[in-house]
């Protein structure tokens, strides 16, 4: 391509560059923090060494966290995939009277600042004994969840021609049958793509989980969180071997999410979907 | 009976015609969920802001506005977050602008563009507390190099947490501006040129007003996240001043002072200020544009 030779194109890549070089500096700082024995004033640490990991999974009772976020995680998918594919197969297909009231209803929690409903959300499942446990940690997160995996669904079911479900129907199919035989295959890659978004979502959480957990039923990053916030209590490094393992985590994620989805594509897909 | 019977068909019949029947059950479970956990909580948020231990209907509001420091952490706020959102919004442009077409790298252009949705608050936390701290890379290769003769202060203040909402929202911000303006019909451009519009005239005429709604959605999003920014003002900012957020302000109010209606009262002031931004946003783009953006959205 000639654009490139033209010099605002090089402005706009050299501010790239210059973003990426920095990214990598700061997540290299960390990762060789996390590697290193003493660091004050130096280029690079005195030494190699592993007894950060080490430590951070001991002490730190890292196991039992991630046990919490997986299982939270797997919870909150299974149940917002239950909930959301029939409201958006409803929203994809039907006309009806408060169509456009529903959606608008479904975008809000994802409009809005966790904070914002958080608090209230947070006081109400104290209220009724739920906050404080994994159920409290899981309702929170099902909020922004349920909408956020029917405005990912909907325009997938709208692309499924409604000519084969009228055939099933034809051939005597129900409701149900039609949804297990017909719709269930068809929007399997829609589904896992809304299923990783959400994992990718709740694991990265902060807010809400943060407002409902109590110290059992921390996930990764509020307990992450809460080891650097209570600063001098843990080796700066320790939590430099906490932070490389989440985003490892979520890295590897990310990858899968990305050889099911392309990034671009789906939010133009979402975007449809916004009534604004 | 025979009557009766025939007026609840007919009945179900003329719902049917408007698109009514037993199908739209199917939506019952989610709006149970979006009723008994967003909708309910939020009202009685609301009333619990107005239910204070003491001092009337209002005086937690009161109390939040006549209080400086309480107050200002609304513009402390705004001018974090609209200064981010801002800035991701517009360096996005020119960067997708450059990565419309196809060439070799995109996909891992791309790939490595979303990679720091994956960082994490205080990976990113850490990560500029190492490399940009006094003592950290960036501030020694200047010093090294002769630059600068102190090291400059990057953390611990408002330009640590302003980096960090950069570095989580702008990967956010610029899929979004890609998609919107890969969404655009480049036919338009090409008609443009051969009746002699230069890039310049283009891009002011035909792709920015095309793009309008889709800048205008990517600011929201990008103004919510950064909005609602807690933990990296904790992190790497000054909570106690120079970024004291209203999170924080909120999250004080409920959970060390234990005044749930006080801290009900910021959660909907705060709720009110991104939503009069985001009608402000909306509404100044309806005057400029309404229409459909043509391409493949």
């Amino acid at each position: 391509m000639k654009v490139a030779a033209r010099p605002a194109a090089w402005i706009v890549w050299g501010i790239v560059g210059f973003f990426f070089v920095n990214l990598a500096g700061l997540v290299l700082s960390v990762v060789v923090s996390s590697f290193g024995k003493s660091w004050f004033d130096t280029w690079l640490p005195q030494g190699a060494t592993t007894q950060w990991y080490g430590e951070a999974w001991r002490d730190f009772g890292l196991l039992p966290v991630l046990l919490t976020t997986l299982q939270v995680s797997a919870l909150v998918v299974g149940l917002s995939v239950l909930v959301g594919v029939p409201a958006s197969y409803v929203l994809a297909r039907r006309a009806f009277p408060g169509r456009g009231v529903l959606y608008l209803l479904f975008l809000l929690p994802i409009l809005m600042p966790p904070i914002t409903y958080g608090i209230p959300l947070a006081t109400v499942l104290y209220k009724y004994g739920f906050a404080g446990h994994l159920s409290g940690v899981v309702l929170a997160n099902l909020v922004p969840s349920v909408p956020f995996v029917i405005l990912t669904l909907t325009p997938f079911i709208e692309q499924i021609d409604p000519a084969i479900e009228r055939a099933a129907r034809m051939c005597g199919a129900g409701t149900r049958q039609v949804f297990v035989r017909i719709l269930a295959p068809m929007l399997v890659p829609g589904i896992l793509a809304a299923s990783v978004l959400v994992l990718v979502r709740t694991v990265g959480m902060f807010e809400l989980t943060f407002l409902t957990a109590g110290p059992e039923s921390q996930t990764l990053v509020v307990a992450l969180y809460n080891s650097m916030s209570a600063a001098g209590i843990r080796a700066q490094q320790s939590v430099d071997a906490m932070a490389v393992i989440y985003t490892g985590t979520m890295l590897v994620l990310l990858v899968v999410a990305l050889r099911i989805v392309n990034p671009t594509q789906l939010v133009a897909r979402v975007k449809e979907e916004d009534p604004t | 009976m025979a009557a009766a019977t025939g007026t609840r068909v007919a009945l179900r019949h003329r719902l049917a015609e408007r698109g009514i029947d037993r199908q739209l059950l199917l939506l019952g479970p989610a709006l149970l969920f979006v009723v008994v956990l967003f909708i309910y909580p939020f009202f009685y948020g609301i009333g619990l802001s107005f239910q204070p231990a003491e001092g009337g209907a209002f005086a937690a509001y009161r109390s939040f506005f006549t209080d400086a420091y309480e107050r200002d952490t609304i513009a402390t706020t705004l001018w974090l977050a609209l200064p981010v959102a801002l800035l991701n919004v517009g360096a996005s442009v020119p960067i997708a602008y450059r990565m419309r077409g196809r060439f070799r790298g995109k996909r891992l252009l791309t790939t490595v563009l979303v990679v720091p949705i994956t960082l994490g608050t205080v990976l990113t936390a850490q990560g500029l507390l190492n490399f940009l701290g006094p003592t950290g890379w960036f501030n020694r290769a200047l010093m090294t190099s002769g630059v600068i003769e102190e090291p400059l202060r990057l953390t611990h203040n408002y330009w640590g947490v302003f980096f960090s909402l950069v570095i989580t929202g702008f990967p956010f911000a610029f899929l979004l501006v890609l998609s919107y303006l890969s969404g655009i019909d480049p036919t338009l451009e090409k008609a443009a040129a051969t009746l002699g519009a230069g890039w310049a005239q283009r891009f002011r005429r035909i792709t920015l007003p095309l793009l309008a709604p889709g800048l205008a959605t990517t600011f929201c999003l990008t103004f919510v996240l950064a909005f609602s920014v807690f933990p990296s003002a904790v992190l790497v900012g000054d909570p106690a001043g120079e970024t004291r957020v209203i999170s924080i302000a909120a999250w004080h109010a409920g959970y060390e002072q234990y005044d749930y209606s006080k801290a009900s009262a910021i959660a909907v002031v705060m709720g009110l200020v991104e939503l009069v931004v985001i009608a402000v946003v909306l509404g100044w783009r309806s005057l400029l544009y309404t229409g459909s953006t043509g391409g493949k959205g």
